[in-house]
């Protein structure tokens, strides 16, 4: 590393200019945007489980067409994320051992499970809510590929909260039952929901960094701040009460005070404690093991081709 | 009689007009080889600041699908509206998620 390399990336980033895959980068950028992008990644595909879980069992053929378009462009965001990510240097299967090993992590909401169908409702709701404020903020990040890959994903995220709030309409608007169900959904996932968007800025291990270089455009507390903010109106049309007693406008901030989380349930979640941590991480892996012979077979087509190829050309 | 072009090679051109944005097709051209469709590419179709990297391609390196085939190839998905975020009807106060 030299002096001019560093003035010239840091440079850029104070211009706004975005980092591009074969331009000079700190190590440490690199390694911070790995951590964060491949988490991303696997928070796509790792959160199609809960949601998958109800598939089958969907209420209507209608929202069963609906959940599996949702979830299979949750997929398709995983796959934009790891490409990101491979132009990084990392591969796509360092990052799936790295996932399966436990040594990288994804978003600890998807360990918590989805008891009825009024959950994937909330889902949607707040939980694509929350990724989409998130996810809003990043289309600015500073490097190109996630950048661009941001962009791309928020075009969709739309459907996936919209069709979530709607369902939580049609059950807090439907039976005594339903309106309970959907009462129930929201107060296991509304405070997980709040908890996507990490520990306090002063508790955050990589946001100041984070920040410095532009990864991150907004603190943690900020975009939970505009989720709580936006979510309050939600719950007054769905008719629901919202879980948070201490909910309050504050005219003077111009935001809504709240209560603080249980920061141990988070942190227990996330060092592996949740309901579900160890049944997704056994379902990837049985999932990955039970493709082996996909994987197999692409390549052993690959052989035949290249083979009659270099027939022809002998 | 060859002419000078059928003796060189093909190459699609692609422009990054702004750090940040995709890489957009702008035209192609003929050249010797990879690092000459590069030079040509920038006095060709950069004369003006219209862009800050160049990506040149074999045009016969591209595979691409054909227009006359788009009914079949791509599934427009018509019939699946519930896609599209405008088709899920929300109450005023809240229809701006
Ligand atoms: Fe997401
Ligand atoms: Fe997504
Ligand atoms: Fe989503």
């Amino acid at each position: 590393m030299t002096t001019s390399q560093e003035e010239n990336f840091m440079r850029k980033i104070s211009a706004e200019e975005k980092i591009e895959p074969k331009d000079w980068m700190p190590d440490a950028y690199r390694k911070n945007l790995i951590r964060q992008i491949s988490q991303h990644a696997h928070s796509e595909v790792i959160g199609m489980q809960p949601e998958g879980n109800w598939l089958t069992r969907a209420p209507s053929l209608r929202r069963k067409a609906i959940l599996l378009s949702k979830i299979q462009d949750e997929a398709g965001h995983g796959l934009y994320l790891y490409s990101a990510c491979e132009t990084l240097g990392i591969s796509r299967s360092e990052m799936i051992e790295q996932l399966q090993s436990g040594a990288a992590k994804y978003s600890s909401i998807f360990n918590y499970p989805t008891l009825t169908w009024a959950d994937v409702g909330a889902i949607g709701w707040l939980v694509d809510g929350a990724a989409i404020v998130n996810q809003v903020s990043l289309q600015r990040t500073s490097y190109g590929p996630y950048s661009r890959g941001m962009i791309r994903i928020c075009k969709e995220e739309s459907f996936h909260q919209r069709q979530g709030y709607e369902a939580m309409l049609a059950l807090a608007k439907g039976s005594e039952g339903q309106k309970a169900m959907a009462q129930d959904a929201l107060d296991r996932f509304y405070w997980p929901a709040l908890m996507m968007f990490g520990p306090h800025d002063s508790e955050s291990a990589h946001s100041q960094k984070s920040m410095e270089w532009k990864i991150k455009r907004e603190t943690n507390d900020d975009l939970r701040q505009k989720f709580v903010d936006q979510t309050v109106k939600q719950i007054e049309v769905l008719g629901l009460e919202h879980p948070d007693k201490n909910i309050t406008w504050n005219d003077e901030r111009g935001h809504y005070d709240s209560s603080d989380l249980n920061w141990d349930e988070f942190w227990s979640v996330i060092n592996g404690n949740g309901h579900c941590n160890r049944q997704r991480i056994e379902h990837h892996l049985a999932a990955h093991e039970e493709g082996e012979w996909v994987r197999d077979a692409i390549t052993a087509y690959n052989e035949k081709k290249r083979a009659k190829k270099a027939q022809h050309a002998a | 009689m060859t002419t000078i072009t059928e003796k060189l090679e093909l190459f699609e051109v692609f422009v990054r007009s702004k750090r940040g944005l995709d890489h957009k097709h702008v035209g192609s051209l003929h050249a010797e080889d990879h690092e000459q469709a590069l030079e040509y590419a920038r006095d060709c179709y950069t004369r003006r600041s219209e862009g800050v990297s160049i990506w040149v391609v074999k045009s016969s390196d591209i595979c691409a699908s054909q227009e006359d085939d788009a009914d079949c190839f791509y599934d427009p998905s018509d019939d699946k509206p519930y896609r599209h975020a405008t088709y899920y009807v929300l109450p005023d106060p809240v229809n701006n998620m």
